[in-house]
C-alpha cells in the first residue's frame, strides 16, 4: 500500500482534533472546554495550505491528491474554522454537550475532507455516509424545540433515500462498466445508445449528490431542516456538505457524460433556480429564506458543471468557495443577532443599522453577494459560471440564470432594506464582542476581496481542471 | 498607452477616499463642509480633462491595467466626445447636490453624504469604463446608493418607490449581463474598443441588440418601461432626484450610443423604426401626462420621459444633426431638470408641499426664486436662447431631414412642453396665492444662489454658444454614425 504521510497532513491534523474532542466528550470535567477548537481549526487552514502542490494516488488508487482535492480541503478547513467560531457560543445546547457537538461536527468535516480526495465509487459512498451520519446527530441537537426533531427526522429519511439511490446507482455502474474507479470510468462510453445500464447507474449515483446540494426536485428537506435546527448547525449544514457534493460532482461531470444527462441536469438547474427563488420571496424566517436561496444557488453551480469544460469546472469550484463564504457571512450575522438562539425573522432586522452598523454592513455585503451584485464575490462567481455555460448548448440556461438574479434581488434586498431603512420598534438586545465584529468585517472583506481579485485562485483552479480533464 | 497622471482613476477613487474619511467624522456640520470640500477638490482634480483634444474621435486619457487576465477583463478607462461632457456634468453636480441638501436632509447626515460620494464615483465609472465588465460593475454599483437615497431619505412612499426602482433597473441589467457574456463568447474579449472593431453576424446582433436595448430603455426610461421613474423621482430627496434626472437617466442613452449603435450597427438600423416609434410615443405620452399633474415633482418627472424621448429619437434617426441634438439634450436635461428639482426642493422646504395649488402666486413674495424658476422652465420648454432649444432644434432638424412625417409627429411634443411648463410657471408666478403664508417665506438665500447660479449660467451659455460643446462631441458621433451607416 503506497502511503505517504505528507499527502495526508490535513486529514491527520483533523483526525488529531477528533481524537482530542473524543477524549473530551468522555471526560466530564473537560466537556465544556472547547474554546481552543476555533483556533485549532484556523491553524488547520494553514496546514491545508502547506499541503498544496502535491500530486499522487494513495491507498490502492482510491485516494487522489491533486490540485482540486487540496483546494477543497483548504475551503473545507476555512469553512470549518468559521463554523466552529460561529458555534462557540451556541445558546441552544448545554455547555456540557459542547464536546459532543463539536465532535460530530468535526467528524462530519472529516468525511467531507475524505470526499475531496476519494476517486472510487465505494470510497465516495463511505465518505459521504461518514459526513452525513454525523449531521444526522447534529441537526436535532436543539433544546426544547419540537421542530428540531422534525428537522432531524426529515434529514435522516431524505438522506437515507438518497443514499439508497446512490448505492443502487453504483451497482448499475459496476454492472455496466465493471469498475468503480473514476479514472477507469473516464475512458468509457457514457451514451444511452451504447451503455444504457451504466448511464442509468450514473444518473442514480448523481442523485445522491444532487440531494446533498438540495437541487430541485431533491430540495424539500432543505428549508425545513434549516428552520428546525439551531442557527449554528444550520450554518454548517447549509455550506459544508455542499462543498463535498460539489467536489464529487466536479469529478463525476469530468467523466463527460452524454448530452442526455447534461440536459436533464440543466432542466433541474433551471427549475431549481426558479422555484427556489419564487419560494424564497414569501419567506419571513430568514433561515427558511436562505434554505430556498440555497436551492437556487445549487442551480447556479450546475451551470459550470453542465458545461463540462475546464472553465466550467473551475467556475463551479470557485463558486463553491464563494458560496461557502457568503453564506457563512450571512449566517454569522443571524447567529449574532439571536442572543437566545431562536430563529430570526425578517422583521428582527429592523433598525439593525443603528444598533450595529458593522453587522448591518456585513449583512448588506453578504446579501448583495448572494444576489450577485458587483463588486462582490457573488458577481464574479456568477459571471464565471454564466460565461462558462454560454456557447456550450446551454445559452437558455444562462438566460434563465440571469433572469433569476432579478427575481432574487427582491428578497435579498428586503433584508438590507429592513436593516437600513426601517425603524426598529422593539430593538433586539444583543451584545457584540470586538472579536465578533472584527470577524464579521473580515468575512465581508473576504467576500469583496474574492470579487475584486479572483485571478490567482481561478488560475490555480484552471490548472487543476485541465489536469482532471486530461 | 497610460496617461502620465491617472486623471480618470483619480476622479473615481477620490470620492471613495472621501467616504473613508467621512466614516470617522462625527460632527454633522463637518460632514457637510467636508463633502462640499471633497466636491470642490473633485472639480479641481478634473481640470486636467480640459486638455481634451477637440476634433478627435479617439478615446483619450486612457488607462490600462490587466485585471483578470484569464477572462481578458482589464481595468481600462478612457473618454471620448460622448462621455466627456457627461463626466463633467457629474462632477459639477456633486457640490451642488451637497448644497441643495444642506438643510433639506435632517437625519443620518453622514450616511447621506457617503451615498452621494459613492454615487458620484460609480457614475463617473460608468461613463469612462472601456471594459464591458468594468462598465457593468459601475452600472450596478450605482444602484445601491441610489436605492438607499430613496429608501432612507425619501418621502412617505419610499419603500414602494425604492424597491420598484431597484427591481426594474436590475431586471434590465440581467439582460445586459447576458449580452455581455454573449459578446465575450463571440469576440473573445471584454474590451469595448476591441468589441467595436469587430463585425458580428446579423442574427447575433439582433438578439444582442434586444437584450441591451431593454436594459437601456428601462434606464432612460422609455415608454412603456417608465413606470418606475415618477415614483422614484417623487419620493427621492432633492439631491436624489437631481442625480437621478441629471446622470442616471443619461446612462441609458449613453448605453444606446456606446453599445447598441457601436456594437450592433446592423440591428440598430433594423430596429430603428421601432425605437423611433417608441421615442415619439414617449414624447407625446410624457407630455400629456405631465399636463395633468398637480404635483410639481411628478410634472417634472413626466416631462423627463418626454425629454428623454427626444434624446432617443435623435439617436435613432442616424444623422449627425440628430445625434448632436441627442447628446446636447442629454446634457441640457441634466442641467435644466436638475435645476428644476432643486427649485422644487427649495420651495418644499418653505411650504412643505409640492402641490402646485399650495405654492401658487409666489411671484409677489419670491422674485429671485421666480427668476430662476422662469429661466429653467423656459429652458425646459426649449425657448430660443436657452440650452434646450439648441438640443431640441437639432433633433427636430435631424428628424425632418430624415422624414418629414416623423418631424411632424415629434412637433406636438415640443408644444406640449410649452403647455405644461407655462401652465406651471403661470400658476407659480401669477396665480392667486392660496394662503397668506407666502409672505413669511424668505427669498433665495446665498446658499441657494450658489447652487442655482452655475446651472443658470450653463443654461444661457449653452443656449447662446453651443459651439464648444458641439465641437467636443462631433468627431465621436460622426465615427459612430459612420460605423452604423456603412456597416
Amino acid at each position: 500500500m503506497n502511503f505517504k504521510v505528507q499527502f495526508l497532513l490535513p486529514e491527520l491534523y483533523l483526525l488529531a482534533i477528533i481524537c482530542i474532542l473524543f477524549v473530551q466528550s468522555i471526560t466530564n470535567s473537560l466537556k465544556s472546554k472547547t474554546k481552543w477548537l476555533p483556533y485549532a481549526a484556523f491553524a488547520g487552514v494553514f496546514v491545508s495550505i502547506i499541503s498544496f502542490g502535491q500530486n499522487g494516488y494513495m491507498l490502492y488508487n482510491t485516494y487522489k491528491i491533486d490540485g482540486l482535492s487540496q483546494f477543497f480541503k483548504f475551503v473545507i478547513f476555512l469553512g470549518f474554522a468559521i463554523c466552529t467560531a460561529n458555534a462557540s457560543q451556541n445558546k441552544t445546547i448545554k455547555r456540557e454537550h459542547f464536546a459532543d457537538y463539536f465532535f460530530f461536527m468535526t467528524l462530519s468535516t472529516f468525511g467531507l475532507l475524505i470526499l475531496a480526495s476519494t476517486v472510487e465509487l465505494f470510497s465516495i459512498y463511505v465518505a459521504l455516509e461518514l459526513a452525513s451520519y454525523s449531521l444526522y446527530v447534529l441537526i436535532p441537537l436543539r433544546n426544547k424545540d419540537a421542530k428540531a426533531a422534525e428537522a432531524g427526522i426529515k434529514y435522516v429519511l431524505f438522506g437515507a433515500v438518497a443514499t439508497a439511490l446512490g448505492l443502487y446507482g453504483i451497482s448499475y455502474i459496476i454492472a455496466g462498466q465493471q469498475t468503480t474507479f473514476i479514472h477507469a470510468l473516464a475512458g468509457m462510453s457514457w451514451s444511452w445508445a451504447e451503455n444504457p445500464m451504466a448511464l442509468i447507474g450514473f444518473g442514480l449515483f448523481l442523485l445522491a449528490f444532487l440531494y446533498k446540494l438540495a437541487l430541485f426536485p431533491f430540495h424539500f428537506w432543505c428549508p425545513d431542516v434549516y428552520q428546525g435546527t439551531s442557527n449554528e448547525t444550520a450554518a454548517f449544514a447549509a455550506t459544508m456538505p455542499k462543498l463535498g457534493a460539489i467536489v464529487v460532482l466536479i469529478r463525476i461531470m469530468a467523466l463527460m457524460p452524454g448530452l442526455e444527462v447534461k440536459t436533464i441536469i440543466a432542466i433541474f438547474a433551471a427549475l431549481s433556480m426558479t422555484i427556489g427563488n419564487l419560494a424564497a420571496l414569501s419567506q419571513k424566517d430568514i433561515k427558511r429564506l436562505l434554505g430556498y436561496s440555497s436551492v437556487s444557488h445549487a442551480g447556479y453551480i450546475m451551470l459550470g458543471l453542465v458545461s463540462g469544460t475546464a472553465y466550467g469546472l473551475s467556475a463551479a469550484a470557485f463558486y463553491g468557495l464563494v458560496y461557502m463564504l457568503m453564506n457563512l457571512t450571512i449566517f454569522w450575522v443571524i447567529t449574532r443577532l439571536s442572543s437566545s438562539g431562536r430563529n430570526i425573522y425578517v422583521d428582527d432586522l429592523n433598525g439593525m443599522y443603528h444598533s450595529s452598523p458593522a453587522l448591518a454592513f456585513t449583512l448588506a455585503v453578504a446579501a448583495f453577494a448572494l444576489v450577485g451584485l458587483p463588486p462582490t464575490a457573488g458577481f464574479t462567481g456568477k459571471l464565471f459560471l454564466l460565461t462558462s455555460a454560454w456557447g456550450q448548448n446551454f445559452n437558455w440556461l444562462v438566460i434563465v440564470g440571469a433572469v433569476n438574479t432579478a427575481i432574487a434581488i427582491y428578497y435579498y434586498l428586503n433584508l438590507v432594506r429592513h436593516a437600513y431603512t426601517v425603524k426598529e420598534v422593539a430593538p433586539l438586545k444583543f451584545t457584540l464582542s470586538p472579536s465578533s465584529t472584527a470577524l464579521a468585517l473580515l468575512l465581508s472583506i473576504g467576500v469583496l476581496y474574492l470579487g475584486l481579485v479572483p485571478q490567482d485562485i481561478f488560475n490555480w483552479l484552471m490548472k487543476t481542471s485541465h489536469f482532471i480533464l486530461s | 498607452m497610460n496617461s502620465t497622471w491617472p486623471v480618470l482613476t483619480s476622479l473615481i477613487a477620490y470620492p471613495l477616499v472621501g467616504v473613508l474619511i467621512l466614516v470617522f467624522v462625527q460632527k454633522e456640520k463637518w460632514v457637510r463642509v467636508l463633502t462640499l470640500i471633497f466636491g470642490i477638490i473633485e472639480i479641481i482634480l478634473a481640470l486636467p480633462l480640459l486638455k481634451f483634444k477637440l476634433g478627435s474621435s479617439a478615446f483619450q486619457f486612457q488607462e490600462f491595467h490587466p485585471w483578470i487576465t484569464q477572462w481578458q477583463i482589464n481595468y481600462h478607462l478612457g473618454v471620448d466626445g460622448i462621455s466627456y461632457l457627461m463626466v463633467l456634468l457629474t462632477i459639477i453636480l456633486l457640490p451642488l447636490c451637497v448644497l441643495c441638501s444642506w438643510t433639506y436632509i435632517g437625519k443620518r447626515i453622514k450616511e447621506f453624504h457617503i451615498c452621494l460620494l459613492l454615487m458620484t464615483s460609480a457614475c463617473i465609472g460608468v461613463f469612462v469604463a472601456l471594459d464591458f465588465v468594468l462598465f457593468y460593475i459601475f452600472w450596478e454599483a450605482m444602484l445601491v446608493p441610489m436605492f438607499l437615497l430613496i429608501a432612507v431619505w425619501g418621502g412617505p412612499e419610499r419603500k414602494y418607490a425604492s424597491i420598484k426602482f431597484f427591481i426594474y433597473t436590475l431586471a434590465g441589467s440581467t439582460l445586459l449581463l447576458v449580452a455581455m457574456i454573449a459578446f465575450y463568447k463571440q469576440a473573445g474579449t471584454f474590451s469595448i474598443p476591441e468589441l467595436i472593431a469587430k463585425d458580428y453576424p446579423f442574427r447575433f446582433q439582433f438578439w444582442a441588440f434586444l437584450a441591451m436595448a431593454i436594459a437601456f430603455a428601462i434606464k432612460v426610461p422609455m415608454f412603456p418601461f417608465h413606470t418606475w421613474l415618477p415614483a422614484a423621482h417623487v419620493q427621492a430627496p432633492t439631491a436624489g432626484s437631481v442625480l437621478l434626472a441629471s446622470v442616471l437617466l443619461k446612462m441609458g442613452t449613453y448605453g444606446f450610443l456606446r453599445f447598441c449603435l457601436s456594437l450592433t450597427p446592423a440591428a440598430s438600423v433594423y430596429f430603428a423604426p421601432m425605437m423611433i416609434a417608441i421615442s415619439i410615443a414617449s414624447i407625446i405620452y410624457g407630455g400629456l401626462v405631465a399636463l395633468g399633474q398637480k404635483d410639481m415633482k411628478k410634472l417634472i418627472a413626466y416631462s423627463s420621459v418626454a425629454h428623454m424621448g427626444f434624446v432617443t429619437l435623435g439617436i435613432f434617426i442616424f444623422n449627425l444633426r440628430g445625434a448632436e441634438g441627442a447628446l446636447m439634450q442629454m446634457l441640457n436635461h441634466g442641467i435644466t431638470t436638475g435645476g428644476l428639482f432643486m427649485l422644487v426642493g427649495a420651495i418644499y422646504e418653505r411650504s412643505h408641499s409640492r402641490e402646485i395649488s399650495a405654492n401658487q402666486g409666489l411671484g409677489k413674495f419670491l422674485p429671485a426664486y421666480l427668476f430662476f424658476f422662469g429661466l429653467f422652465s423656459l429652458s425646459s420648454l426649449a425657448f430660443p436662447g436657452t440650452n434646450s432649444f439648441v438640443g431640441e432644434a437639432l433633433v427636430l432638424i435631424g428628424t425632418f431631414k430624415k422624414n418629414m412625417l416623423l418631424g411632424l409627429l415629434a412637433i406636438p411634443g415640443a408644444l406640449l412642453a410649452a403647455a405644461y411648463m407655462l401652465r406651471l410657471l403661470q400658476k407659480l408666478a401669477w396665480g392667486e396665492p392660496s394662503a397668506a403664508k407666502g409672505q413669511d417665506w424668505n427669498d433665495l438665500s446665498l446658499r441657494e444662489w450658489i447652487y442655482l447660479l452655475p446651472l443658470a449660467i450653463l443654461v444661457i451659455y449653452l443656449g447662446l454658444a453651443p459651439g464648444l460643446a458641439l465641437k467636443t462631441m462631433d468627431a465621436s458621433l460622426a465615427k459612430i454614425l459612420n460605423h452604423v451607416l456603412v456597416r
